[in-house]
Order: structure tokens, then sequence, then C-alpha cells
């Protein structure tokens, strides 16, 4: 593994080392500044990512974003326009997908209908011309795993949905691959069933410790599942990060709206207080931030906040409370409650501050009280705990 | 609204009725006159009989209707080999080719099929087109005797016939869908691995529809075996045409057109009953 890194001037080695000094095996998939076009337009610009043995990446963008082809790239259905791809440190540019140690399961599964459970799921072997005995033990050990053992002499249209996709799922790990690619392949189930497939797809892959990059656009399912996430947007990579750092540390607006609901405060710098402190006037309030970002004084800023990051109570209790109000040192913002909505274990307060921006605030139920604590109208002050604010330049 | 219904009913009617009057009606006529005896002066004589089915079972016309069949299974088999590959190069073309290859493939109809017959005698006769070429060229220093020859049976039935062979071909290779053939190849297939597991068995029932357009009017095309093949090629359609229109036997050419339909019938029935199991293997 050592010396497999080695730092060439000009090159961006910064993604092999983070997978080295996290322990991380080998890379098994390496894209270079890999671009994509589909007849003069864009699909991919610029893609750098390098995807550790054994790792669940996600993929995470909106609809045409460039996610499938992606995987294409890497699958060996498309050949990159610029830049280069390396499985398992050897170039692929130049070999097809049936010479590439990488399977894929198809958004819509492309089960052979023609063919039987047994023969789709064989269908790699015989290709391989591994001796039948050999077939017949690994096709039941793959079906057995995909929990579809006794199915073998079905057709594809004689399944459900679920059924389908872990035939699709068993025919691609059974060839023992390198790397499995998967499109989408909830995106036809049906909540429950997808939240069920989603643990026992994480729970295969730690079984066989094959690398999984996943394509998704579904947010909770990426963070459920992977190790890393990769955030997608218009053909580039927004940011690659654990689902913590994406959710907690978004690198701009585009990753913090995208997973999740944020609420974004307008504000400018006033004064650095520290290396990593400054005050600033946000919606109209002085307040104390944390960022580890250069910025400079006058400088207009988003401040990001997650629903759950606030802080509420009542301007009366505050009157009352000594304790409380230390509690809103570094910032206590004016506003009042305009909506609340129920969600089960926890309720979200809408609140309109005195600037007239709207923030969506998350509480949970208090044990002891029967009822709803705040209520329309109420006038509220509104602060969020100390270092859970996400700073950014503002952005036009 | 009631107007277009009974507009609608006038349109289904009128069918209904034409086809009943010129097929279904002349059908059971021919059906009646097989089991009625040859007349002395009128065409059929009012003596019910099953003579004539059993004639057909007689050594030399059930050799002749092996012949035929045989005859129509290789003209059938020499267009599916021709006609495949064609039909795959046009499936895979550009969306802005494959109108255009398609009509080069329906051009043919546009001309009576006779007189396309006629046409290919000037191709093949000794003094005709291939002869000529084939002198001047110097490949070959008599000319080949291709006119009256099975060969030149072949040609022409294969000419003639390709069209309903290539057509289903090019349906089901587009149904084809290409998503199979990528997770072939994810699967270590090669292109012709892929070709022979996911696109042949896939496309079976075009195979199928192809080889019954062409055998089963192969059966029964007399003018090309005359036209083309003299007196020695019989195909079925020249006996029942020579029954009804050479020796005036209408009872036994009416015999003879019966059981052809009744084969034909359940060749088309086989052929329904695999493509329904096929079809239904191939819905997703
Ligand atoms: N074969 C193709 N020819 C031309 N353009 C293409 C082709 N395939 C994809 N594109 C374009 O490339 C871009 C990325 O497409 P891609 O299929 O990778 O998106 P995606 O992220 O997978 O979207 P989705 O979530 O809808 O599946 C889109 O703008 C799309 O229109
Ligand atoms: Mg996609």
């Amino acid at each position: 593994m050592a010396g497999k890194y080695r730092l060439k001037s000009g090159e961006v080695p910064a993604e092999s080392f983070f997978l080295e000094i996290c322990g991380l095996n080998k890379a098994v998939v390496e894209l270079n500044r890999v671009c994509k076009d589909y007849g003069g337009q864009r699909a991919l610009s610029d893609i750098s990512l390098t995807v550790a043995d054994g790792e669940f990446l996600s993929l995470l963008g909106p609809s045409g974003c460039g996610k499938t082809t992606l995987l294409r790239l890497i699958g060996g259905f498309e050949d990159c326009t610029r830049g280069s791809l390396l499985i398992d440190g050897q170039a692929v540019d130049q070999s097809p997908p049936e010479k590439r140690a990488v399977n894929t399961v198809f958004q819509n599964y492309a089960l052979f209908p023609h063919m039987t459970v047994f023969d789709n799921v064989a269908f790699g072997l015989r290709m391989a011309k591994k001796p039948a005995a050999e077939i017949e033990q690994s096709v039941a050990q793959a079906l057995e795993l995909v929990q579809l053992a006794g199915m073998e002499r079905r057709r594809p249209t004689e399944l459900s949905g679920g059924q389908q996709q872990r035939v699709a799922i068993a025919r691609a790990i059974v060839n023992k691959p390198r790397v499995l690619l998967l499109d989408e392949p909830m995106s036809a189930l049906d909540h429950r069933l997808r939240k069920q497939m989603q643990k026992e797809l994480k729970q295969l892959q730690r079984t066989l410790g094959i690398t999984f990059i996943l394509v998704t656009h579904d947010q909770d399912e990426a963070f459920a599942m992977s190790d890393r996430v990769v955030v997608m947007q218009h053909g580039q990579i927004e940011q690659i990060g654990t689902p913590m750092e994406i959710y907690e540390e978004p690198v701009n607006l585009y990753v913090a709206r995208f997973v999740g609901d944020i609420n974004v405060l307008d504000g400018v710098i006033r004064e650095q207080t520290g290396p990593s402190t400054f005050k600033a006037l946000v919606e109209g309030a002085a307040v104390s931030l944390k960022s580890m970002r250069p910025l400079s004084l006058g400088q207009p800023i988003h401040l990001l906040l997650r629903p759950e990051d606030f802080r509420l109570e009542l301007e009366q209790d505050m009157a009352e409370s000594q304790d409380l109000s230390a509690k809103f040192q570094q910032a206590r913002l004016k506003g009042t409650v305009r909506r609340i909505f129920y969600h089960g274990a926890t309720y979200d307060v809408e609140v309109a501050l005195e600037s007239g921006a709207r923030v969506q605030v998350t509480e949970f139920f208090d044990d002891d009280s029967e009822n709803l604590y705040f209520k329309p109208g109420d006038s509220v002050a509104l602060g969020w705990h100390e270092g859970w604010e996400v700073v950014l330049p503002h952005e036009k | 609204m009631k107007n277009s219904s009974s507009f609608r009913r006038l349109l289904i009617g009128s069918t209904y009725f034409w086809m009943a009057g010129l097929a279904l009606v002349p059908y059971l006529i021919l059906l009646g006159a097989s089991f009625l005896e040859r007349g002395e002066g009128a065409l059929v004589s009012s003596h019910v009989t099953s003579a004539n089915y059993l004639h057909l079972l007689s050594p030399t016309v059930f050799s002749m209707a092996l012949d035929s069949i045989g005859l129509a299974g290789i003209a059938a088999l020499l267009c599916l080999l021709a006609g495949y590959p064609f039909a795959y190069v046009l499936a895979q073309s550009s969306a802005k080719l494959q109108p255009l290859l398609l009509l080069l493939v329906m051009i043919p109809f546009w001309t009576n099929s006779l007189i396309r017959t006629y046409a290919l005698v000037m191709m093949l006769k000794a003094d005709g087109v291939v002869n000529t070429l084939l002198l001047a060229a110097g490949l070959i220093d008599a000319p080949l005797q291709l006119m009256y020859t099975p060969l030149a049976v072949f040609i022409g039935l294969v000419y003639t016939l390709l069209p309903f062979m290539i057509l289903p071909l090019y349906a089901a290779l587009k149904a084809v869908d290409p998503r199979l053939l990528e997770a072939g190849r994810d699967l270590g297939a090669g292109r012709v691995q892929n070709f022979i597991k996911i696109t042949v068995p896939l496309t079976m029932p075009g195979i199928i529809a192809g080889t019954m357009l062409v055998f089963l009017p192969a059966l029964g095309m007399f003018y090309i075996s005359d036209i083309l093949g003299g007196a020695r090629s019989m195909l079925l359609g020249n006996y029942i045409r020579d029954q009804f229109l050479v020796f005036r036997d209408i009872p036994m050419g009416s015999a003879a057109s019966v059981t052809m339909t009744l084969a034909m019938g359940l060749l088309l029935l086989l052929y329904h009953l695999a493509s329904r199991r096929l079809g239904k293997e191939m819905l997703q």
C-alpha cells in the first residue's frame, strides 16, 4: 500500500491521502479529472474521485446531474472524453465491460426475461466457463444470500419487484466483482420494502466486503447506508465526505439545501475576536460566530442552521430566568411564532424574525407537559447551540 | 354520439359482409366441392365421396407434397439466413437511416410479383444479365444453365418472399431491450455470446413469424416454379392449379386446397401458441 500514492507536483493527492490516514484500504476505483461529453453536451466535468476497497460510496444528486453517466463510465459502457479511469491501479480506458471486474445492478434490473432465476444468476459464471458443479453451488449460495432459495425455476415475470431486485443483486455478486455498481436499485420499491432492502443491502456489503457504489437521489438512503457520500450537481462534484461531514459542514448552499431542511440567515462580519471567532450582524441582531474559514471585515455571509440546531424560548420566560438568558448570550434574535407542525415525536415551529426572515425550528416534546409549549402569536427568543452554526461566504 | 356509433357499426358490418361474401362463402363452396365427384358434363356430380382426400394420400401425390414442403422449407431457411443479418443491421442503424432502408425493403411490393418474376428470367436466362456479366468477367467460359433449375426456383422464392422475413425480424430486433445486452456485457459476455444467448432467443417470435410468412406462401407460389423451374419443380400450388385448370378436376383441386389450408392453419396455430408462450416470457 505504501508508495502507491507518490505525490507528484500538480496532482491532487488529497483523496488517496485521506483514505490512507483514515486507515481505509487501497483504492479500487480512481477517476482523475474525468470529463464526459455527449455530442458536445457536457455531462460530467472534471471528476476526481477515489473509492477505497470495501467502501460503501453513494452518489447523490438531482435528476440529470450525471450520476448514471458516472456509473456507466466505471462499468465500461461509455468512454471518458478526457481524464483517466483506473480500476485496481490499472488504466481501463481500453477494456470493454466484459473485461472489467465490475458488475452492475441496473436501474430497471435488466433481468433476462427468457431465462429462469437460476439461469439469470448463472449467466456470468457460465460466461467465465466455470465448471457446472461450481456454478450450481455458487448460484445456490448467492440466492441464499439474497433470501431467494427455492425460486430457481421461476421466471423474472413471476417475481415481485423486490424479488426481481434481489435476483439482479445475486446475478451481480455471484461473480465476486471488485466493485458493485447500483443505479437507483430501490427506486421502484415502496417505502417499507425500500427501508428493508437498504438494511439488507448494507448487511450484504459487510458480509461480502465488496466495494459498493450506489446511485440515489434520496438523501436518507445515501446517509443511512454509506461510508462516504458524493454530492453532485450539473456534472460536477460539490462535496465528498462522510454523511456527518456533509450534513454538518456543507461546503456551500447547494449541498446544505440538498441534504435535509436548512435555514439560511443573511449577515455581515463586523469584527474578528479570535483565530476562529467573529462578531457579526445577522438578520439585524449582533451575534458571535465560530468559523474556521478566513472571513474579512464587512464580508457578507450566509449563516446556516438546521431546524434542530436552534434554541427557542418564550420572551416572557426569558425575562423571568437568568439561567435561560445566559444560554442566549452569543445570539438572541427576536421573533413571533407563526405556525406549528405536528410530526409525532417532534414538532416544527415556524418563526417570523423581526427582519422578516422566516425560520423553521424543530422541537422535541417535553415528556412532562401535555400541550405544545408554543402557540401562534407567541413572542420568542431565537438562539442556537454554540458552534453548531455553519458560516459560508455570501453566494450571489 | 349515436351517429358515430351507427357509423362504426356500418363500417364493421360492411367489413364482415365483404369477408363473408368474398372469403367464407367461396371457401364453403370449395369445402363442399371437395366431397363431391367429378361430373361428366357439369363441373361436379352430386355424388358424395371422400375419395378425393384418399387420393391425396397416394404415393405420387404424397411424395410431391413432401418435395414441395422441402422446397418451401429450404426457401424459408435461405430467407432467414439472408434476412437476419439485414434486419439486424437495419435495427442497429441510425434513426434517420432506418426509414430509408425499410423503404428499400418495401419498394419491390410496388411492382406486381408476376412481373418481377419475368424480370428474373431476364437475369437468369442463357444470354441474360448474370451470364453476360460472368462471361465478360472471364469467370466462366460457357453460359451457366440457371433457368429451369431448382436453383432458379429458390432464387425466385427468396427474392419474392424475403421482405416477409425481414419485417417481422426487424420488429422483433427493435423490441430487444438494449439494456439487456448491456447486462450481458456486464456479466462477461462478448458480442457473439450476447447474440447467441440473448438476441436470438428474444427474437424467436420474429424468427418463427418470418419463417411462417415465407414457408406458407412458398408452398403455393406456382407461377414462380412454372416460370423459373419449367415443368420440373412441382409445388403444391402447381398441383392445385393443374387440377383446376388443366385436368378440370374441381373436386380433387378443392380437396388439395382444403388440405393445404388446414395444414397452414395448423402451423399458424402452433406458431400462435409458441409466440404466446415466448411473448409471456418477454413481457416484464
Ligand atoms: N446517451 C446520451 N446522449 C446524450 N445525452 C445524454 C445521454 N445520457 C445522458 N445524457 C445527458 O447527460 C446528463 C446526465 O445524465 P445522467 O443519466 O447521468 O443523469 P442522472 O444523474 O443519472 O439522472 P437521473 O437521476 O434522472 O437518473 C443529462 O443532462 C442527460 O440529458
Ligand atoms: Mg440515472
